[in-house]
């Protein structure tokens, strides 16, 4: 893998969800540490020599919920009362957690959706201008 | 490696000697300042032996986010300004709905350090100036605008995900939501100045009426849990939670006045002492240890039960940061009032009641009171100030002895979790 030099911030980690369709956070050299949000302190040793890593986009489904009543701009693309979106919490299959949206299920009945099923990264329709990882059962 | 000790002491003991509220709920025609000032004025008129405005020395405020709900930034100056106080220091704080439970914190330590003897401590949020959609994006920034609010997360969101972990993980359903709403309602019907002052059974009971007035279809409802249960009335907002799992957009303003308690005698005789204080941070909820608990709730409190030297089991009223139903029912787990995952239960057999062994929200919570997110922690405090001196009302909890009291605000989703223990004397 050729190195990687982007900076440890936010436009760094959206700049691979948009461009790459890469799911990147950082591994502390130190302990090992995982973290999906490129931080430039170990939480764990607050070690300072970190390195960028690739999450395989493999994980499983936390927790969730299925919101009708949306922020603006999520309103703005037609998310509402009558078309729920669904969005939670993955546990990544190297361990850490983060949030998404979670793609392919039916909001509109969230009884029926299992926490714990297997999920895969799928950034094909992701928004560059406000970009987020996305995920559907795998 | 850790070179501080976790053992804080109050470098000397700081009291409460007066409390007040504005009306909680939705005013057009007033603004932040307006709320603080008639909460302010409530405080004085109810300060046993009255204060000069002079001789207040400081004060602190918090408050939210003025800047997004009314574009007013620098808040602090504008109170002392209407208040009469100028010039002296007066400091916004903000830690989203815990920036007055923060706020007070700070008044309290610039007490004990022998700083100033007498200290305004006071909350405030004008929230209804924005349609709920423009509300929910306000709150939503209290959340990690780079790594949680992009997922679409919304504050009833966070809540809603943890929620479905919760009844994941342990015996919680979705009555239980609806039975802290029921609860928090029926006490809130007792408070004047709560903005819901309604049962959920005459809220019920005035929809049938509406339809039968109206010629519509009467909708048949044999209890509350009925009428919550009909998206009609109760919508879903972030599932599993619906309209009335969410604490109400509220105007409203709070503040209570403390002082060295070596001085208390003079304003009143009956002071009320901060036994303890605990404060903590935590991590979004995706960062966070369990998805079932906000780990500086627990912290907070510990820190806060260490201080007073008291445990879970001495505290005889509690005000719960209860934004959502199920914040109350993790509050309450969180606090060690009941064992993780027992929360739930502790509801169903009444404990948490106003009659119960743990009196919870006696106020109505945020749920019926109001959440005028900036005032919210010091409201809290204001109501069990009430409650140690048996002064509450018509929702004063009965127990003759009752000497110890607790408050629990939360900041966000856990980002900031501040807890007070009061005590009579």
């Amino acid at each position: 893998m050729a190195a990687e030099t982007r900076a440890f911030n936010a436009a760094s980690f959206n700049a691979y969800l948009t461009e790459e369709k890469r799911l990147m956070g950082v591994r502390c050299r130190g302990c090992g540490t995982l973290s999906p949000e490129p931080r430039p302190i170990c939480h764990s040793c607050h070690g300072r020599d970190l390195e960028w890593h690739e999450f395989s986009g493999r994980a499983q489904l936390s927790t969730f919920t299925c919101i009708s009543i949306g922020p603006v701009y999520m309103v703005e693309q037609g998310y509402g009362r009558n078309n729920p979106y669904c969005t939670g919490i993955v546990k990544l299959e190297e361990g850490p957690r983060l949030s998404a949206r979670i793609l392919g299920v039916d909001a509109a009945n969230p009884q029926l959706i299992q926490t714990g099923i297997d999920l895969i990264l799928d950034l094909e329709g992701v928004d560059p201008e406000r970009p987020t990882p996305m995920f559907r059962p795998a | 490696m850790s070179t501080t000790t976790n053992r804080r002491q109050l470098g000397r003991s700081v009291s409460i000697v007066g409390a007040g509220m504005s009306a909680f709920g939705a005013f057009q025609d007033k603004d932040s300042r307006d709320l603080f000032v008639e909460a302010f004025q409530d405080m004085l008129d109810n300060l046993d032996q009255g204060i000069d405005i002079e001789d207040i020395e400081c004060a602190y405020v918090g408050n939210y986010s003025s800047d997004l709900f009314e574009h007013q930034g620098h808040t602090a100056p504008i109170i002392a300004d209407w208040l009469g106080m100028t010039p002296v220091p007066v400091t916004r704080i903000e830690n989203a709905c815990a920036s007055s439970g923060s706020a007070l914190r700070e008044g309290v330590m610039a007490i004990a350090s022998g700083m100033y003897d007498i200290v305004l401590v006071g909350g405030m949020e004008k929230m209804t100036n924005l349609p709920t959609e423009g509300v929910t994006d306000v709150l939503a920034t209290a959340a990690d605008g780079l790594y949680e609010v992009p997922a679409g997360l919304t504050f009833p969101g966070i809540f809603g995900a943890i929620a479905k972990a919760h009844m994941d993980r342990y015996e919680t359903n979705l009555d239980h939501l609806l039975k802290v709403a029921i609860k928090n309602h029926v006490n809130g019907s007792k408070n004047p100045k709560a903005q819901f002052n309604v049962t959920i059974r005459t809220l019920m009971e005035r929809r049938v009426a509406r339809a039968e007035q109206r010629g519509q279809p009467v909708p048949e409802y044999n209890n509350e849990m009925d009428f919550l249960n009909d998206p009609g009335a109760n919508p879903w907002i972030a599932w599993p939670l619906r309209l009335y799992d969410c604490a109400p957009i509220t105007d409203g303003a709070a503040c209570v006045l403390l002082v060295a308690s070596d001085i208390a005698h003079n304003f009143t005789e009956k002071p009320i002492t901060i036994a303890g204080t605990g404060q903590a941070s935590g991590r979004p909820l995706h960062d966070a240890d369990e998805l079932t608990s906000l780990s500086a709730a627990k912290v907070a409190a510990e820190r806060a039960y260490e201080m007073a030297g008291v445990t879970s089991d001495d505290i005889q009223v509690a005000e719960v940061h209860d934004c959502f139903t199920i914040a109350e029912i993790i509050a309450s787990e969180d606090l060690g009032f009941f064992e993780p995952g027992e929360g739930a239960r502790a509801l169903d057999e009444g404990r948490t009641a106003l009659d119960g062994d743990k009196p919870i929200n006696t106020s109505g919570g945020l749920k019926a009171k109001g959440h005028p997110v900036g005032a919210s922690g010091v409201a809290q405090v204001a109501e069990i100030f009430h409650q140690l001196r048996g002064e509450a009302g018509e929702r004063q909890v009965k127990d003759p002895n009752l000497e110890v009291g607790l408050t629990h605000n939360v900041g966000g989703t856990g980002g900031t979790c501040v807890v007070n223990i009061l005590r009579r004397g």
